[in-house]
């Protein structure tokens, strides 16, 4: 499937955010107003600083949290009428510090939610073996391992696989590749890119880099003070004039300034 | 040698009181890991309900033992039998360390672990139990342990009330101004303590999760 055929119309809207508010307890309000939509198959980036509000949205699709106002729909029915649960278990979600079960193996946490929704043992073990082949760990090096004999790249490859393990059709994804050194990054960040040309995932994922956005995503959402600024497709992105997407634009262009610069030195 | 005598010559009523001993302190600690695990557990959910819960197991923890004796006296049902009222004061002596290392337990597990399973769909029940708990363990038995230790000291004060065990030896000693009594009752209740340290200890580092 080439990106062409995605983008051509009728686009199915998975996720649905419609005027989304949200507040702490203690009145704070996190998030206003907040609408867009993801079709099927994109890859959504939520970019913008630290405390704009990023993961709070993202935290809305699986219902970790609830809007205070407006309502988030997955696949057409509201999050507060999804069983939180169920919910949770039709998305993969990947966080930054992974999270592996310490307790439990390699295998035991990526089949973690196969044995929550009971399946047959012999598919639970073959899936396991088809999920370190897909993030390219090899079974009988990794499967009996504990997460803490494992690399940083390592573990976040043992969190995707854990996250798609029951093959959900939506991925969310916390700043996943934030806690790895530049060169991890990028090789996980190449074969995420891979993985999801095979895969056809729907995606939402929070980053505050941008050129993680440009590689990865179809769609930018930009987020500032809790309100969307702009959603984008890359190229748009390049050349919006948009303050804040302009600035985030000329941060990026630094280094390959910086890159000319050398190369005339 | 007297006191080797001593112990050849009485090992029944030893062995009795020992036995007696264990009886009163593990029915305690039962009676303690039953109520004090889900206190801790209660904690972690409920954080207003930790200053009652862990003060009130903290005042229990500083009555001096003898009068918590003479405190549980004229309760109605546990006057009755010397043994009821024991094993209660004992239970109470040995929550505080149970309640308290349950919660430490629970709340020491790396809050991504936490997001993680409730991110991939787990029930709170699951997350207790396959996580939370298992996790805990460790720290829990670790205050078990402390627990048991304290309790079989404890215990021994149990005679002044008439609820036998190896405190029998020690006060009669005490009053009969006879040390092969004392140690009698001594040397058993401070083998008693090792051997629970011991033990609860090697389950400890058996239980333990892998780590770094």
């Amino acid at each position: 499937m080439t990106a062409e055929t995605e983008r051509e119309p009728p686009r199915q809207a998975i996720i649905e955010f419609k005027s989304v508010g949200y507040r702490l307890p203690n009145g704070q309000t996190i998030l206003r107003d907040l609408t867009f939509t993801v079709g099927r198959g994109e890859t959504l980036a939520l970019l913008g600083r630290s405390g704009a509000g990023k993961t709070t949205a993202l935290k809305m699709i699986n219902r970790m949290l609830d809007p205070s106002e407006g309502n988030v729909l997955v696949e057409g029915k509201a999050t507060v009428s999804w069983n939180a649960i169920a919910l949770r278990r039709h998305i993969g979600y990947v966080i930054q510090d992974v999270g592996l079960f310490p307790h439990f193996t390699i295998e035991q946490n990526i089949s973690l939610v196969p044995r929550l929704e009971r399946w047959p043992a012999e598919r639970t073990r073959a899936r396991v073996k088809e999920l370190l082949d897909l993030v390219d760990l090899d079974i009988d090096k990794f499967a009996k391992r504990y997460p803490h004999q494992l690399s940083g790249g390592q573990r976040q490859r043992v969190g995707m696989a854990r996250a798609l393990a029951a093959d959900p059709p939506i991925l969310l994804m916390d700043e996943p590749f934030g806690a790895l050194d530049p060169l991890t990054r990028g090789e996980l960040q190449k074969e995420f890119q891979e993985l999801q040309r095979r895969l056809g995932k729907t995606v939402v994922m929070v980053t505050h880099d941008v050129g993680e956005s440009l590689l990865l995503a179809t769609h930018i959402a930009l987020l500032e003070d809790g309100k969307l600024t702009g959603i984008y497709s890359p190229p748009e992105f390049l050349t919006a004039k948009e303050p804040m997407a302009a600035a985030y634009v000329a941060n990026f262009r630094m280094y390959e300034d910086a890159e000319r610069a050398n190369e005339h030195r | 040698m007297n006191t080797v005598n001593f112990f050849v010559r009485h090992q029944n009523e030893i062995l009795q009181a020992t036995l007696q001993h264990i009886w009163l302190v593990g029915i305690a600690m039962l009676l303690a890991v039953a109520v004090g695990v889900p206190l801790g557990i209660i904690v972690t959910r409920h954080p207003w309900l930790s200053k009652p819960i862990l003060g009130g197991a903290n005042i229990a923890e500083t009555i001096p033992s003898l009068a918590l004796f003479g405190f549980l006296l004229p309760v109605p049902w546990m006057g009755e039998r010397a043994d009821r009222l024991v094993i209660v004061a004992l239970t109470l002596y040995a929550l505080l360390p149970i309640i308290r290392n349950t919660s430490t337990g629970i709340e020491s597990i790396d809050a991504a672990v936490r997001q993680a399973a409730l991110g991939m769909g787990m029930t709170q029940n699951q997350i207790l139990w396959q996580v939370e708990l298992r996790l805990a363990v460790p720290t829990i038995l670790a205050g078990v342990r402390v627990a048991t230790v304290l309790t079989i000291g404890i215990a021994t004060i149990a005679a002044a009330v008439g609820a036998g065990g190896l405190g029998e030896f020690i006060f009669r000693g005490l009053a009969m101004v006879n040390n092969q009594l004392i140690l009698a009752g001594a040397i058993p209740a401070a083998a008693l303590a090792l051997l629970a340290d011991s033990i609860l200890g090697l389950l400890e580092w058996r239980l333990r999760p892998a780590r770094q």
